[in-house]
């Protein structure tokens, strides 16, 4: 039955992918239903699976075949369907249902329409092999699959030069991580004589020495700038800005809600192992506080409506990595599920928008939506709320959270967090107001095109900014539900259950405070006095600084990218001739030698004769005279 | 009748069959005619069999000759196939000296 | 006497052997072999295989050389086709025959002679064509098929080779 469960879930993303690959053509429009199906019916398992495994609190696991077997070191292909996969699954497919239905509408006339869902299944597939993955193996193959299909779908508009940069960058600077996520899994098994998670967590649960830890501490390094690569932290994180060139509901899907949280699963999975190495959590805390602030300050400025969304997720990531830090495992994943649901909100929400402009990304040519597209503001609104702690929405309990571990541990973090949270609030509500408040700023063309977006766009929309009201729930400060759902998995908790006390209403009414700051500077500069973004030529300062992205861009171009230039541009230049010119030498001696050789061959029988007659002289006098 | 090796020795059998052979070889390489390159071809398979009949005589048993008989089998089939061959080129070029068959140039 | 008998024989195969070589008539050089297989059936029969002397002399001047000879008049070659090789070819032919037949006689006089022990016949019957009929029918009956199968396919061959191509006949 557990293996049925599993192949089931697997298989159908899997088979909906390929049949949308080879034989969308055919199926027209069908193949987004299909599509949609088919990640329905991953979701329906998912709930389920997970129903029966919040009712038994046994995981489900499956092994479907041994896959590599060396000595006395065995991979199995197999699957582990326990709390914390079960709660990943839950919001990838449920999520990644409302985005496929949504991408039915917005992908509509698309020439590579089925390609499109045929890539987004094959998506939702290599996520779920990703959380639902037995051992770190398998987890691996998940890993490099989403980075596949990111590349495919960041790519997706290929006619586009720039869209094909972004998409390689992409995949350039999840190698990175990737190289190290394999460094750490190569130590692991170096260690451990297994890649299994429960192996490895017993393992532990028995006790280590001084040796092992230290080994464990790079293998945890190793790991983390993995999880850096796929989470797009300091110092990779340029490349999933960039990754908003693909489809909307792409960015929405992979590049909000889903894989860039692969690095917190990975290391939420993997608890055990970093509880082992403090130095290591330390850093993760400090790189996520300091990426958090970075990438807000960042997004204060951009006038790209997917741009600021882009670099809000990236910090609203750096809050969650602060958490996983200081051991706040659950609180990281709580705030991965809100970020979900409202991120995934504001990422469709923007498309909507950018749908009725007819693909007009700069909110400097917006304005005054409101009135044109009441349900899309609505669910922004509320979505933009939550992600900026509007009190009893879903964010501003998992921020707080995250902020409450950060003010016991580590103040002045706690400071750098409140910062990016202040900046947050002001970025989301000056998106709010410059897109939809005030007057259109756009041409009369577009103005005449404006439209709510159809049912199946909205409906997504209005599901999800329901959850980012009432997502909150499923971790009230006082019951604490994930706390306690996550307790098999996480071995040593820190961020324990908080009590209501008076520490916990104040610095909830410091975040309410923080919240307010943000919205009314916003409301100030952009209701009050009207501001509009400057024209690009205008800007000075700081805030050109800001606006170009701190040019980090650039700085990496000239430290990494252009000395790698001059390298291969000197080995092209005279290693490859040097090469080439004696491998092909070689092959002109050879040539050379044959050529005249042929001349032997001249098809003169009489000679051939000859030649068998000596040659048989030769022979005799070898094996009878000379011995 | 009694057994001739007793008499002439088998050495002398084997110098025989040995110019014997040695006038095929010359024939090979003396001639362009492909027909006259079979007879040689033949004076060398003989060379051949009457080396096996001489030295079956010699150690008194049959089984020299059986292999004659297959050499004479194999000679038949070797000359009706070759035959046939010839034919084929003499109809297709109109000779069949071996000096104007220059198709095996590599 | 047969001593004597064996050298006229040889003789007689070794210079009509050389004849064929040398005969610039392709017709001259095929009778001559032909009476280079006489002699070489003569000593089988002086070897005492008479049956064998009788098949050899059926077999190759019977039907091979007739063959031969059916062929060379099928192409109605005769002496005005025959081109002789250039002198130096026939030179260097000339040292090859030399070249082989002083190597081979090398080879036979330097080996260890193990032939040349005091010989008796023990008169024992191994070469009538009963003998030879029960040798070759039982222990060597599998390839003694094999050889029909050989010259059935030989037959076979032989007509598919020399047959005209239909193409051919259009053209």
């Amino acid at each position: 039955m557990d293996t049925n469960v599993i192949l089931l879930l697997l298989l159908v993303p899997l088979i909906g992918s390929l049949v949308n690959i080879f034989f969308g053509k055919k199926l027209g429009n069908g193949s987004g239903i299909i599509a949609t199906i088919a990640v329905l019916i991953s979701f329906i398992v998912t709930v389920i699976a997970f129903v029966q495994v919040n009712s038994t609190k046994v995981a489900i696991q499956g092994d479907l075949f041994e896959w590599i077997a060396v000595d006395r070191f065995t991979i199995s292909f197999g699957f582990l369907l326990d709390q914390l996969s079960l709660l990943w699954l839950l919001f990838v497919t449920g999520i990644g249902t409302l985005i496929h239905l949504y991408s039915t509408s917005y992908m509509k006339g698309d020439e590579n329409y089925a390609k499109f869902f045929g890539y987004l299944n094959l998506f939702i597939f290599f996520m779920i092999v990703l959380v639902a993955g037995s051992n770190l193996l398998i987890t691996f193959i998940g890993w490099e699959g989403v980075g596949l299909c990111s590349y495919l779908l960041i790519g997706f508009w290929h006619k586009n030069q720039d869209y094909n940069d972004a998409a390689k960058k992409a995949f350039i600077m999840n190698r990175i991580g990737d190289l190290g996520f394999l460094i750490g899994v190569f130590i692991l098994a170096f260690l451990f004589q297994s890649l299994d998670y429960m192996t490895i967590k017993e393992a532990l649960a028995t006790g280590t020495n001084h040796q092992i830890n230290t080994w464990i501490g790079f293998a945890a390094l190793a790991i983390f700038i993995g999880a850096v690569g796929k989470s797009a932290q300091i110092p990779l994180y340029t490349w999933l800005p960039d990754a908003m060139a693909g489809p909307t509901p792409v960015s929405a899907l992979i590049h909000a809600a889903t894989m860039v949280t692969a690095g917190i699963f990975l290391i939420t999975r993997l608890n055990f192992v970093f509880d082992l190495a403090p130095l290591v959590q330390n850093t993760i805390a400090i790189v996520g506080a300091f990426t958090s602030l970075f990438a807000a300050s960042i997004g204060l400025v951009q006038n790209d409506i997917k741009k600021v969304l882009a670099y809000s997720t990236v910090s609203q990531l750096g809050l969650m990595f602060m958490a996983i830090g200081f051991g706040a495992y659950e609180i990281a994943v709580f705030h991965v599920i809100t970020h979900a649901f409202f991120k995934a909100c504001l990422f469709l929400g923007s498309g909507s928008v950018i749908h009725a402009m007819g693909g007009e990304q700069d909110m400097r040519r917006m304005g005054g939506l409101d009135k044109y597209m009441k349900v899309t503001y609505i669910t922004f609104l509320i979505a933009t709320a939550a992600i900026s702690g509007f009190p009893f929405l879903s964010g501003f309990f998992s921020k707080d959270e995250i902020l409450m571990v950060a003010f016991e541990n580590n103040k002045f973090l706690y400071i750098v967090g409140s910062i990016a949270s202040i900046m947050t609030a002001f970025y989301m509500f000056r998106l709010v107001f410059l897109t939809f408040k005030k007057g259109f700023r756009g041409s009369q063309e577009q103005k005449n095109h404006l439209h709510e977006s159809p049912l199946s766009m909205t409906l997504p929309l209005i599901i999800l900014a329901f959850f980012s009201i009432v997502g909150g729930a499923i971790n009230l400060p006082g019951s604490n539900w994930l706390n306690h759902y996550l307790q098999p998995i996480i071995v040593k908790s820190t961020g324990k259950a908080h009590e209501l006390g008076t520490e916990a209403y104040i610095l909830m009414a410091l975040a309410t405070a923080g919240f307010l700051i943000g919205l009314g500077w916003a409301f100030y500069k952009y209701i009050k006095n009207s501001e509009v973004p400057q024209e690009d030529e205008k800007i000075t300062g700081f805030h050109k600084v800001l606006y170009n992205k701190y040019y980090i861009d650039e700085i990496y171009m000239v430290i990494f990218v252009k000395p790698i230039y001059v390298i291969a541009t000197f080995f092209r230049d005279f290693v490859e001739v040097a090469l080439s010119g004696t491998v092909l030498g070689l092959g002109k001696i050879a040539d050379e030698l044959s050529l005249q050789g042929k001349k032997a061959q001249n098809g003169n029988i009489g000679l051939y004769l000859f030649a068998f007659v000596f040659g048989i002289c030769i022979l005799f006098y070898y094996l009878f005279i000379a011995r | 009748m009694e057994n001739v090796i007793e008499i002439i020795g088998i050495e002398k059998y084997i110098y025989l069959s040995i110019i014997l052979f040695c006038i095929g070889v010359l024939g090979i390489l003396y001639r362009r005619n492909a027909i006259v390159m079979f007879m040689c071809i033949e004076i060398m398979l003989n060379s051949a069999n009457m080396l096996l009949v001489a030295f079956s005589t010699f150690h008194q048993d049959a089984e020299g000759q059986v292999f004659v008989f297959f050499t004479m089998a194999v000679a038949a089939a070797e000359v009706a196939v070759g035959l046939a061959i010839l034919v084929t080129i003499y109809r297709n070029i109109g000779s069949i000296d071996i000096d104007k068959l220059k198709n095996l140039k590599g | 006497m047969i001593e004597i008998l064996f050298y006229i024989l040889s003789t007689i195969t070794l210079g009509s052997a050389t004849l064929t070589v040398l005969s610039k008539n392709p017709i001259h050089s095929a009778l001559w072999l032909v009476v280079s297989f006489f002699s070489l059936a003569g000593h089988y029969i002086l070897l005492n295989s008479q049956f064998l002397g009788m098949v050899h002399i059926m077999v190759y001047s019977g039907a091979i050389m007739i063959l031969m000879l059916f062929t060379i008049m099928l192409m109605n070659l005769n002496i005005s086709h025959e081109v002789s090789k250039p002198f130096f070819t026939k030179l260097v032919a000339t040292v090859a025959f030399c070249l082989v037949g002083i190597l081979m006689l090398t080879i036979v006089m330097r080996g260890n002679q193990a032939y040349n022990i005091e010989y008796s016949s023990t008169g024992e019957d191994f070469q009538s064509v009963s003998v030879l009929g029960k040798v070759l029918l039982n222990e060597y009956v599998m390839p003694f098929e094999m050889v029909a199968v050989l010259l059935l396919l030989a037959m076979i061959g032989a007509v598919l080779i020399s047959k005209k191509d239909k193409t051919e006949k259009e053209a």
